[in-house]
């Protein structure tokens, strides 16, 4: 049953790499970014794996119970939650600023216009 | 014992088969042209994570992952689909095979590395070991919240807490200034008999 252990970490790999896959196969900017998304999501499932223990309850204080899961990574991931959705509307900000600039959204479209201007 | 053990056993079912929905979910977007679908699959995404989350005793996480991952990036997905384009041109076939390659080799150099890792859920793991007791033991009277997240957050890493303040700032003067330089300019352009109005208004 190893695999049973590590199923978490395999679908976040597979995940992650879907992820990587439209951030570099595709030419829509929309979708590149919500494939950054998935990428990123899918280290906040890693980071939350790590963290959760067999046995042990949410890392609030409770009265006669002493295991808890890891609070640090929760944490860290509250922080990148937040950073992750600033950097999406940063881009989603990009994407509407090169739709009126170019017309269009997708990259063959873009590098046509800027090799011929 | 045993009802324990059963409870556990449901636990890990429904772990991986939302996990599995979430690997179809990402296949689904991939496959899909229409961005409109594509946004509503990753606000589908985001609450499935966040349901992940609460199984996995990260309540705290899975409140910002619904709030923020479900509901504020679909509006902001939503709102540039409404400003830019609702489908995705088919797009040509030459880059995909090379790109398909680099992301099975880095996958499988990634799953080789998971074999070394500690269990999922391993009370001996080194992230329990090491500095997760002295904040689950020391932290309540410490700080005097029962919260550790909340402990941890605003008070152990209060510094961090204060870049992603200072990161979420600059998103916002990016996002202003990226969309507010392009009205004025097309504005300007476009009427420029508007133009003393337009100066006064930035």
């Amino acid at each position: 049953m190893i695999w049973l252990g590590l199923y978490n970490y395999w679908i976040v790999i597979v995940l992650m790499m879907i992820g990587f896959y439209i951030v570099i196969a595709q030419g829509n900017l929309v979708k590149k970014i919500v494939g950054l998304n998935i990428f990123q999501t899918s280290a906040f499932i890693f980071f939350i794996s790590l963290a959760w223990k067999e046995g042990g309850t949410a890392p609030i204080a409770l009265p006669g119970v002493t295991e808890y899961s890891n609070p640090l990574p929760h944490v860290l991931i509250l922080t990148a939650i937040v950073v992750g959705v600033a950097l999406t509307a940063m881009g989603l900000a990009l994407v509407v600023r090169i739709h009126e600039a170019y017309g269009s959204i997708e990259e063959d479209d873009i590098h046509e216009q800027d090799e011929y201007q | 014992m045993a009802p324990g053990a059963g409870r556990c056993v449901i636990e890990a079912l429904i772990d991986i088969v939302l996990l599995t929905f979430l690997a179809i979910i990402a296949v689904a977007i991939v496959r899909i042209r229409n961005l409109l679908a594509v946004t509503m699959l990753t606000g589908i995404y985001s609450l499935i994570v966040a349901v992940l989350f609460v199984l996995m005793d990260a309540v705290d996480v899975a409140l910002t992952e619904a709030a923020v991952g479900a509901g504020l990036m679909v509006i902001l997905m939503l709102a540039t689909i409404a400003l830019t384009t609702r489908e995705e041109r088919p797009h040509r076939m030459r880059h995909n095979l090379l790109a398909l390659v680099v992301v099975v080799i880095t996958g499988a150099a990634l799953i080789y590395a998971t074999l070394d890792m500690p269990r999922f859920g391993d009370p001996e793991a080194p992230a329990h070991v090491h500095l997760s007791p002295r904040f689950t033991q020391d932290s309540p009277q410490e700080i005097g919240i029962p919260n550790m997240v909340t402990s941890v957050l605003a008070s152990y890493r209060g510094i961090d807490t204060l870049g992603e303040a200072v990161v979420v700032f600059a998103a916002a003067v990016g996002v202003l200034l990226v969309l507010g330089s392009g009205t004025v300019r097309r504005r300007k352009s476009g009427e420029s008999a508007d133009k003393d109005d337009k100066d006064a208004s930035p």
